[in-house]
C-alpha cells in the first residue's frame, strides 16, 4: 500500500500531463498551472529539509573531527550570516554598533551550540550550554532594544542590507567567477588529452580540431579554405551526429516517461 | 449712441462671419483635393476568425492590403487594428501590422483584470485603418461582422505527435508483452554500464567511497529520473559490498527522492542497518558553489569511483577533470549534447545520450524493461527510414510528405 498509492498518483497525473499537451483549452491550462504551482510549494518545504541536511552533515563532521571539519565551520557561519543579513535591514541612517554586537552574539551562540553537540564531557557540555544560553538571551535583548535596525521577514528589504550586498557582491560572486574561470584551464588540459594522436581515429580528431580552432584565424595560409572546411565539419558531420543523438535522446525520454507512467520503471522509488 | 454701438458691433460680427464664410469653402476645397491625392485606399476582404488550437481569448484578423500599399500612391506605412465590443464603438487600438502584411493576431490576456483581456464567446467587432506616414491621413475599413473567440479541446497542430506517441506506445506494449512471455531479447553490451559493477568492486577493495553525482537537473527531468534508477542499482550493490556511498545533491527535492531511493536499496539488499541518511545530502543551489563542494569531497575523500549521471552543464568538465586528477575511475552519462564531449575526454566510460535511459533496463535485465528498449530500437529504425523517404520526397518536390510531420504550435 505504501508504494501502490504513489504509483497510482504517478499514473493519474502522468496520463493527465500527456493529454494536457494535446488540450489547449483554458481549463486544461489552469489545471496544468495549478499542478506546476505544487512544485514550488514542495520545493519550499524541500529547501527547508535541504538546509537541515546541510546543517546536520556539517555538524556531524565537526563532531567526528573529520578531515576538513574547518570547512564545515565556515559553511555554517556563512549560512548563518547570510540568513541573518538577509532578514535584517537598517531603519535609520546606519546599522549601528548594536547590530554588529547582535551578529557577534548570535555567531557565538551558534558556535556554542555546535560545541555543545560536539563535546561528550558533562562539564564541558554544561559550560557550552551556559554560554549558548547567555549569548542567546543577550542577542534577544539587543534585538529588542536596538532601534537602528529591524527584522524584515516578509518583505525583500533585507536583500538590500549593506552587509548582505557586500558579502554577495564582493565575496560570493568573485568566488563563483573564479570557479567558472577554472574551466578555461581544464578545457586546455582536456584538449591535450583528447587530441593526442595515438591512433588513426585520434589523429583524425586532431586534424578536425585544428581546422575548427583555426576557423577564425585570418593569418594562416589558405584561411578561406580552412574556414570553409571547418564550417563543413561543423555543419555536416558534426550536426548529423548531434541530430542522431538528439533523436535517440528524444525516444529515450518518451520510453522512460511511458515506463514511469505505466509503473514498469520503479527505480525512482528505490524499487529497482 | 447706444444704437450706433449695437449697429457697429453687429456690423463687425457680420463682417467677420462673412469673412469666415468666404475662407471656409477655400479650406474645404483644399481638403477635398488632399483626400483625393493623399488618402490611401482602404483594405478589402476583411475577415476575422477565432485563433485555432489555443486556449481562447485570441482572434486572427486577415485582409487584403490596400491598393496603395506597394502600388498606386504607395503611401501606406502600416495598418492599425481596432477592436470594440459593440458595432457603434468605441474602438480601441489593439496593434499594428507593417505595410505589406495582411494578417494580425489579436492575442489577449485570459486574466479578467488585465487591460488586454478578451472575453470568450462574446461578439467582437474589428476595423482596420490603412495609415500613411502622416498618422492623421488614414482610411478606415468597413466594420467587420461580429466574431467570437473560444478555446479548443484538441490541438490539431499536434496530431503528428499524438500519432507518434500512440505508435511508440503500441510498440512498447507489444515488446513488453512478448518479453514477458519469455522471448529472448538481445541488448548490445554497453561498456559504461558493465563497468559499474567492476567500479564498485574496486572501491570495496580499496576501502574508499563511491561518489554519485546526480547533476543539476530537477526531479522533473527525465535524465534525473533515469539517474535515480541507476542510483538504486548502485546503492544496492554498495549495500551488498558494504562500501561507503556519498551523494551530494544540488536540488533539495532531488535530495529527498535520492534519500528514499538509497534507503530502499539498502532494505532490498537486506542491510537496512547500514544505511546512513547523511550519505545523501544537500549542498547548495548555486552551480559553481556546488562544483567547489563536490571537488572538495573528491580531493579530501579520494573516492575510488565517481559516477556522474543526469543533467550537467558547464560544471561537467570541472567535476570530471578534478575526479581524473584525484585518480578515480569515472563513469558518466548525460543527455546534454554539449557536455558529452567533455565527459568522453575526462571519464573512463561515458553513456551517450539514450544509453543513460537504457542503463536501468540493462542493469536490471527485467523483461518488461528490455521490451521497452526494443521498442526504442524499432522506433529509431522507423525514424531512419522516414528520414530517408523524406529526403527523397523533398528532392523530388513531393512536399506533402514532409508536411505530414509538421507540428504547429
Amino acid at each position: 500500500m505504501r508504494r501502490q498509492i504513489p504509483f497510482a498518483l504517478v499514473f493519474i497525473f502522468g496520463i493527465f500531463m500527456v493529454f494536457q499537451y494535446f488540450v489547449p483549452h483554458e481549463t486544461s491550462e489552469w489545471a496544468y498551472e495549478f499542478l506546476l504551482d505544487w512544485i514550488i510549494v514542495i520545493g519550499i518545504f524541500a529547501l527547508a529539509l535541504g538546509i537541515w541536511s546541510l546543517f546536520k552533515v556539517s555538524v556531524e563532521k565537526i563532531k567526528l573531527g573529520k578531515e576538513g571539519a574547518k570547512y564545515s565551520y565556515l559553511t555554517l557561519v556563512g549560512l548563518y550570516l547570510m540568513v541573518a543579513f538577509g532578514f535584517t535591514q537598517q531603519t535609520g541612517g546606519s546599522l549601528g554598533f548594536g547590530y554588529f554586537v547582535w551578529i557577534v552574539l548570535c555567531s557565538a551562540c551558534i558556535v556554542a551550540l555546535m560545541r555543545l553537540r560536539a563535546v561528550s564531557d558533562s562539564g564541558a557540555k554544561r559550560m557550552w550550554g551556559m554560554v549558548s544560553l547567555v549569548t542567546l538571551v543577550a542577542a534577544v535583548l539587543v534585538a529588542i532594544f536596538d532601534d537602528a535596525w529591524a527584522f524584515f521577514l516578509y518583505t525583500p528589504e533585507g536583500l538590500q542590507n549593506s552587509m548582505f550586498r557586500t558579502f554577495f557582491d564582493y565575496v560570493m560572486m568573485p568566488i563563483l567567477a573564479t570557479m567558472f574561470s577554472l574551466l578555461a584551464f581544464y578545457i586546455a588540459s582536456a584538449a591535450y588529452r583528447a587530441f593526442r594522436a595515438r591512433n588513426v581515429l585520434a589523429s583524425l580528431l586532431l586534424i578536425a580540431a585544428l581546422l575548427v580552432m583555426s576557423r577564425f584565424n585570418p593569418f594562416i595560409p589558405g584561411a578561406e579554405y580552412v574556414a570553409k572546411a571547418s564550417n563543413w565539419l561543423m555543419n555536416v558531420p558534426n550536426l548529423a551526429a548531434q541530430r542522431a543523438i538528439v533523436i535517440g535522446i528524444g525516444l529515450g525520454i518518451v520510453a522512460t516517461a511511458l515506463k514511469v507512467i505505466l509503473g514498469i520503471e520503479r527505480g525512482y522509488m528505490g524499487k529497482g | 449712441m447706444k444704437h450706433k454701438l449695437m449697429i457697429g458691433v453687429l456690423f463687425v460680427l457680420f463682417g467677420m462671419s462673412s469673412l469666415w464664410a468666404q475662407t471656409e469653402p477655400v479650406e474645404a476645397d483644399s481638403a477635398v483635393v488632399d483626400s483625393t491625392e493623399l488618402y490611401p485606399a482602404p483594405v478589402s476582404h476583411l475577415r476575422a476568425t477565432d485563433k485555432p488550437n489555443d486556449h481562447g481569448h485570441a482572434i486572427v484578423v486577415e485582409w487584403e492590403t490596400s491598393a496603395d500599399d506597394g502600388g498606386g500612391k504607395n503611401n501606406v506605412v502600416l495598418y492599425q487594428v481596432f477592436r470594440s465590443m459593440s458595432f457603434d464603438g468605441p474602438f480601441d487600438s489593439v496593434g499594428t501590422a507593417p505595410a505589406g502584411e495582411g494578417r494580425f493576431e489579436d492575442i489577449g490576456s485570459k486574466d479578467r483584470s488585465s487591460s488586454s483581456f478578451i472575453p470568450d464567446d462574446t461578439d467582437l467587432f474589428y476595423q482596420i485603418d490603412a495609415v500613411t506616414a502622416d498618422p492623421a491621413i488614414r482610411t478606415p475599413s468597413d466594420i467587420l461582422d461580429p466574431v467570437q473567440s473560444s478555446g479548443q479541446w484538441f490541438n490539431t497542430g499536434r496530431v503528428p505527435v499524438l500519432v507518434a506517441v500512440l505508435i511508440f506506445g503500441l510498440l512498447t506494449g507489444i515488446f513488453v508483452t512478448s518479453a514477458k512471455r519469455g522471448r529472448e531479447l538481445y541488448v548490445r553490451p554497453i561498456g559504461g554500464i558493465e563497468a559499474v559493477d567492476d567500479a564498485i568492486g574496486r572501491a570495496t577493495e580499496m576501502g574508499r567511497p563511491i561518489l554519485y553525482v546526480l547533476g543539476l537537473g530537477t526531479a522533473a527531468d527525465v535524465a534525473t529520473i533515469a539517474s535515480f534508477t541507476i542510483l538504486s542499482r548502485v546503492a544496492k550493490r554498495v549495500a551488498e559490498y558494504q562500501t561507503e556511498l556519498i551523494v551530494p545533491t544540488y536540488d533539495p527535492i532531488v535530495m529527498s527522492v535520492a534519500q528514499e531511493v538509497v534507503k530502499s536499496s539498502y532494505f532490498d539488499a537486506g542491510r537496512p542497518e547500514d544505511y546512513k541518511e547523511e550519505c545523501v545530502f544537500f549542498v547548495t543551489q548555486s552551480q559553481f558553489a556546488y562544483v567547489a563542494a563536490v571537488n572538495g569531497i573528491m580531493l579530501r575523500e579520494f573516492p575510488a569511483t565517481n559516477v556522474y549521471m543526469g543533467k550537467f552543464y558547464a560544471e561537467s568538465l570541472l567535476l570530471a577533470e578534478t575526479g581524473s586528477l584525484a585518480g578515480s575511475i569515472q563513469i558518466s552519462g548525460t543527455d546534454e549534447i554539449a557536455q558529452i564531449p567533455f565527459f568522453i575526454v575526462a571519464c573512463d566510460y561515458t553513456l551517450i545520450g539514450e544509453e543513460l535511459y537504457a542503463a536501468s533496463a540493462y542493469l536490471g535485465r527485467e523483461p518488461k524493461l528490455l521490451g521497452s528498449l526494443k521498442a526504442q530500437d524499432w522506433a529509431k529504425a522507423a525514424v531512419v527510414v522516414l528520414a530517408i523517404v523524406g529526403l527523397v520526397a523533398a528532392n523530388f518536390g513531393w512536399l506533402e510528405f514532409p508536411t505530414l510531420f509538421r507540428v504547429i504550435d
